[in-house]
């Protein structure tokens, strides 16, 4: 089993194409849409959770690349920059699955990449500016 | 109450190598384990510590003379203004400045990426940074426009003063409406969302000297990283507040104005922050040695988290209408444990002021002074106090 956060970008030739069906139709993926968007280029993004057998995910991706689909791990997306975080918490109370979080008693900052859904909430709500988001734009 | 010793005996005990400091964090398990008694005869000085934003920030810069000679009327520094209003390439950049270009909260909620407190930053780092000047010509001061890039090496004298820093205590900030708030105290979520607070709590310098018996002007600090002194009360120092019985306000009151040689400085404890919203601001660090002269000292460094209690105030109606009145008492330690409850809510918590910078800042200013780097300074004037009798809980036994 397999369960991993995506971030997939749909070039604008095939964003018309119902992929999410397919996945779950044909490869047997759960697919959990934690956000999408369709840009003025008609390009896609979607942030997502996707879970299927070792083999199915697989293939799913196989069949996502084939049609030009770029699947790029989610951590690559949110940077906590720790040099430029001066450990205030503000983002604590923002983030709202707790990616960003306050380790007591201590009262520092951490970052846990797995819970991070890209929201990009935190981005403006650090006073430090010390999230940064990483955009990887399809080539 | 009998004087234990005197700020010389404690710097010639520095001077020797001999003096025993903890930091306000440490003096509260010493005083747990040994007495208030035995830690008052034991600990000469103790440290604290602050980092958090302190938007009431600036710094007084020399830009030097050109050739010909300018008076510089307006000047601004990478796009934000420079108050000039004073003698000839004298300037004053304040914190909060922000670029006549900044659309600011014309597109709401406003980003106020850059600042006044930016360029400060930027100049501590060692980066260039744009200067425009110009002015009316003068028969000793010809030249009208300038333009050029400096560095703050290239500056002759650069000081931060600082007219209100150190808030002895301060609200906690709430949202009681039905949509988001963009505030000085951070993001406040609709219907009690989150509670934002902003002091070091236990560790914060006029939280340990409250009725300010040592702390006065004239005071030696550790200001950005470098060497500072308190020069005067700050503005809207108020000590006729509410205190508990130890004598600690139970919300703001007193404040302190500081300077210290720019020049000395390091981002690491001086740095510009956007509020979203709302602007820019400077996150300040500021360390106050805090000298044990007698028993009652002790207790007042000893206090902790649990013992300090701050009110919560509701940003959505009562601040901005000045309405005044307080949704309940909660101390420190609630405060950290991430989450309070108000109006029968659980509400999380979020701190502005940075905790690890503020044990760092009295960690190193502790190292400081057991190396003989720093020595206690005699306040020259006292900060204006009020008579307040103390209680102290019998914590000696």
């Amino acid at each position: 089993m397999i369960k991993r956060k995506v971030v997939l970008h749909f070039p604008a030739t095939v964003v018309e194409q119902p992929f999410i069906y397919t996945l779950a139709k044909e490869y047997n993926v759960v697919a959990n849409i934690l956000k999408a968007n369709i840009n003025p280029r008609k390009e896609g993004r979607m942030v997502v959770e996707l879970s299927a057998e070792d083999q199915e995910f697989n293939a799913a991706m196989d069949f996502l690349h084939s049609r030009g689909v770029q699947v790029l791990p989610l951590e690559q997306q949110i940077i906590w920059v720790e040099d430029r975080c001066t450990q205030c918490g503000a983002c604590t109370v923002i983030c709202p699955t707790n990616a960003l979080w306050m380790k007591r008693p201590e009262m520092t900052v951490s970052f846990c990449s797995e819970k991070c859904i890209v929201c990009e909430r935190c981005l403006k709500a650090c006073p430090a500016r010390a999230v940064e988001a990483l955009y990887l734009s399809g080539e | 109450m009998s004087q234990l010793r005197t700020i010389q005996e404690i710097n010639e005990k520095i001077a020797k190598g001999q003096v025993v400091v903890a930091t306000a964090e440490e003096v509260i398990s010493l005083v747990e384990k040994q007495g208030v008694e035995k830690t008052a005869r034991q600990v000469d000085v103790v440290t604290t510590g602050t980092f958090g934003p302190m938007c009431s920030s600036g710094a007084f810069l020399n830009l030097g003379h050109t050739t010909p000679r300018m008076r510089m009327s307006k000047v601004s520094l990478n796009g934000v203004s420079a108050y000039a209003g004073i003698a000839a390439v004298d300037v004053y950049i304040g914190a909060t400045e922000i670029p006549e270009t900044d659309p600011a909260n014309s597109d709401f909620p406003g980003a106020f990426n850059y600042g006044g407190a930016h360029v400060i930053e930027d100049l501590v780092a060692g980066k260039q940074v744009f200067l425009q000047a110009t002015s009316y010509g003068t028969d000793c001061y010809p030249r009208q426009k300038l333009e050029k890039y400096i560095t703050l090496a290239d500056v002759n004298e650069a000081y931060l003063f600082n007219p209100r820093n150190c808030y002895q205590n301060y609200n906690v900030a709430v949202n009681l409406s039905d949509r988001t708030i963009y505030t000085y105290m951070g993001i406040l979520k609709p219907n009690l969302g989150n509670a934002n607070y902003c002091s070091a709590g236990q560790l914060s310098p006029l939280l340990n000297d409250p009725l300010y018996r040592t702390i006065g002007v004239g005071t030696k600090i550790f200001l950005g990283g470098g060497i500072g002194y308190v020069a005067w009360q700050g503005t809207q120092h108020n000590p006729n507040v509410a205190r508990t019985e130890n004598g600690v306000p139970r919300g703001g009151a007193g404040t302190l104005a500081l300077i210290g040689d720019l020049k000395q400085m390091t981002t690491k404890y001086l740095r510009g922050v956007s509020f979203l919203g709302y602007g820019v601001s400077m996150q300040v660090g500021v360390g106050i040695p805090i000298p044990i002269l007698d028993e009652q000292m002790l207790r007042h460094t000893a206090v902790t988290d649990a013992e300090i209690k701050a009110q919560i105030v509701d940003y959505s109606e009562a601040y901005p209408q000045g309405t005044g009145g307080s949704l309940g008492e909660v101390s420190y330690a609630e405060l950290k444990s991430g989450k309070i409850i108000v109006q029968g809510k659980e509400v999380p918590t979020a701190p502005l002021s940075s905790y690890p910078k503020a044990r760092e800042i009295a960690e190193l200013l502790k190292a400081w002074i057991l190396k003989g780097d720093f020595a206690l300074t005699e306040p020259v004037a006292p900060l204006p106090t009020v008579e307040f009798p103390v209680k102290f809980e019998d914590q000696a036994k």
